[in-house]
């Protein structure tokens, strides 16, 4: 049954046409969602890049805090922290721990007086087989970031800093605080907010910081460079081989109206402070075979009861932090597993 | 009602569309959460997560129906090359629909991950961290999904091309509602 010729060509040819529009519309909004048609996109890969040093990154290494060392020990919780999260490491009790001291460095092999910022990654275990991982440390102004989503233009720091006054506690933090030739003297915080969500759900924005039981003895940033570049590291193993070495867990609750989206920011003095535990460090042991390396302290996986608050960096870092443990897992054979044997000698 | 007619059952229809929209939306957030620092990262890595264990047990639900149905019988007139396309993408779908979501858990396990579906739902453990073995699967997953969509776009093209060229009821067999030649059979 012949059809008159040209209505069928015509609309073959348009549906066609309308075939490619799908299939062409399809795959051009899967590109822009991949951002492969936004080259400015901040993604987490050009953040993670952006943080490599000249000399280019720290193969098989953290991309950022590259340099530390593991610990085990528990988190002794005295209960008081159930009346704010019912996360069960606030049950009282004793958690596993386990955790890493580092530098705020990219470069693994950083002399440890280069580095003002120092840092502790933490992983409690709960009995259900929840976790809590956190990545807290000395005033960071979270700043790596910030450099991160500037351009390489040197001057864009100053200008930026110009524009946002809030900048400069890190910077007032840096050039007075004191340095220590410890990682046991240092007090670590979590800078960013987090909501801990009661049983009866009841929500708090909180901040938390780990507040050392060892005796703060200052020390010139000269003389730890006297101590040797590994000085750190050396020195918290001898001293928790004497004797675990406690920090206090401090969780300090927001009033209402607080800033909690802007980690920069210090929250007004006398808010309500309560003190949930200690951290109990028993056991240093190197990265190399320890077992934090293995860990992508990823401050967004939290235990049920604690969720991340409208700060937006802890979502920034999981991101970044994501591809930093791609790329190094994916660089093993770089990473100096038996290292000694190459050169150098223990250290 | 089965497939022995010239359309799917209701059961595999329903089942197609909705995972349809499911994965659509996986292969999206997949690429989209990869792509931001914003804080919409974290629930969209959690919906990413829930959607993938939801349709890793949906494609399990569909190989089951699908072998105990069937499928109704392509047209006659196919060419063998196009029958071979679809029976090959179709395999290709259903193999992606399963491996995807298993080698997006088994990445997450060797990377030492703890899974948390929405509603603070935890799924166990059930491989040890491994460096060689987090890289191999994440490059799958990276890949494969990409492949994916790939062979979606590919399947999409071909059911338009059957609905508005060929017009061989092909397309009508997977339709989610009747179209107006079933609703009033000619002669």
């Amino acid at each position: 049954m012949p059809e008159p010729s040209p209505s069928p060509t015509r609309s073959t040819f348009g549906s066609l046409v309308l075939i490619a529009v799908v299939i062409g519309g399809g795959a051009t909004a899967f590109a822009y969602t991949a951002g492969w048609l936004s080259p400015t996109r901040l993604t987490p890969t050009r953040i993670v890049d952006s943080l490599a040093p000249p000399g280019g990154p720290s193969l098989g290494h953290r991309r950022n805090h590259a340099k530390g060392i593991c610990f085990t020990g528990i988190f002794e919780s005295n209960g008081n922290g159930a009346e704010l999260s019912s996360a069960q490491v606030f049950a009282r009790g004793e958690y596993p721990a386990l955790g890493r001291f580092n530098l705020a460095t990219a470069d693994a092999n950083a002399s440890d007086s280069t580095v003002r910022v120092r840092g502790l990654g933490l992983q409690l275990s709960m009995p259900d087989g929840e976790v809590w991982r956190s990545a807290i440390s000395t005033p960071e102004g979270f700043y790596e970031l910030q450099l991160a989503a500037l351009s390489k233009d040197p001057n864009a720091m100053k200008a930026f800093v110009a524009r946002h006054p809030e900048f400069d506690p890190f910077a007032e933090w840096a050039k007075t605080a004191p340095w220590t030739a410890s990682y046991a003297e240092e007090t670590y915080n979590s800078l960013n907010s987090f909501i801990f969500v009661s049983g009866s759900g009841a929500e708090h924005a909180v901040r938390w910081s780990l507040l050392p039981q060892a005796q703060l003895v200052p020390i010139t940033q000269e003389d730890l460079a006297k101590l040797g570049p590994n000085y750190l590291e050396q020195e918290i193993a001898e001293r928790v081989a004497k004797a675990p070495q406690r920090w206090t867990m401090v969780v300090t609750v927001a009033d209402p109206g607080d800033p909690t989206a802007d980690p920069s920011i210090a929250w007004p003095p006398g808010r309500r402070a309560v003190e949930v535990g200690a951290l109990v460090v028993q056991r240093i042991e190197g990265e190399r075979d320890g077992p934090c390396r293995d860990i992508n302290f990823d401050p967004t996986i939290l235990p049920n009861g604690v969720h991340v608050s409208d700060d937006p960096f802890p979502a920034a870092r999981s991101a970044a932090y994501a591809v930093s443990y791609d790329l190094r897992t994916s660089e093993v054979k770089y990473y100096p597993y038996h290292s000694e044997a190459a050169g150098g000698g223990e250290q | 009602m089965t497939s022995a007619g010239n359309r799917f059952t209701v059961l595999q229809r329903f089942l197609h569309w909705l995972m349809a929209i499911c994965i659509l939306a996986m292969l999206f957030i997949g690429v989209g959460m990869n792509s931001t620092v914003a804080p919409k990262y974290v629930p969209l890595l959690v919906s990413h997560k829930t959607l993938g264990v939801t349709i890793l047990v949906l494609a399990l639900i569909r190989l089951a129906v699908r072998l105990r149905y069937g499928a109704p019988p392509l047209p006659a007139d196919l060419p063998q090359q196009m029958r071979l396309g679809a029976h090959l993408s179709h395999i290709a779908l259903y193999v992606l629909m399963i491996a995807l979501p298993l080698l997006g858990l088994t990445m997450q396990w060797t990377g030492a991950y703890p899974i948390v579906l929405y509603g603070d739902i935890w799924l166990p453990t059930l491989l040890p961290q491994s460096d060689a073995m987090h890289t191999l699967l994440w490059d799958a997953h990276h890949y494969l999904a990409f492949a994916f969509f790939a062979v979606i776009l590919l399947h999409v093209a071909a059911a338009l091309f059957h609905a508005l060229v060929r017009r061989d009821g092909v397309f009508e067999s997977m339709a989610p509602v009747p179209t107006q030649d079933e609703a009033a059979p000619a002669e």
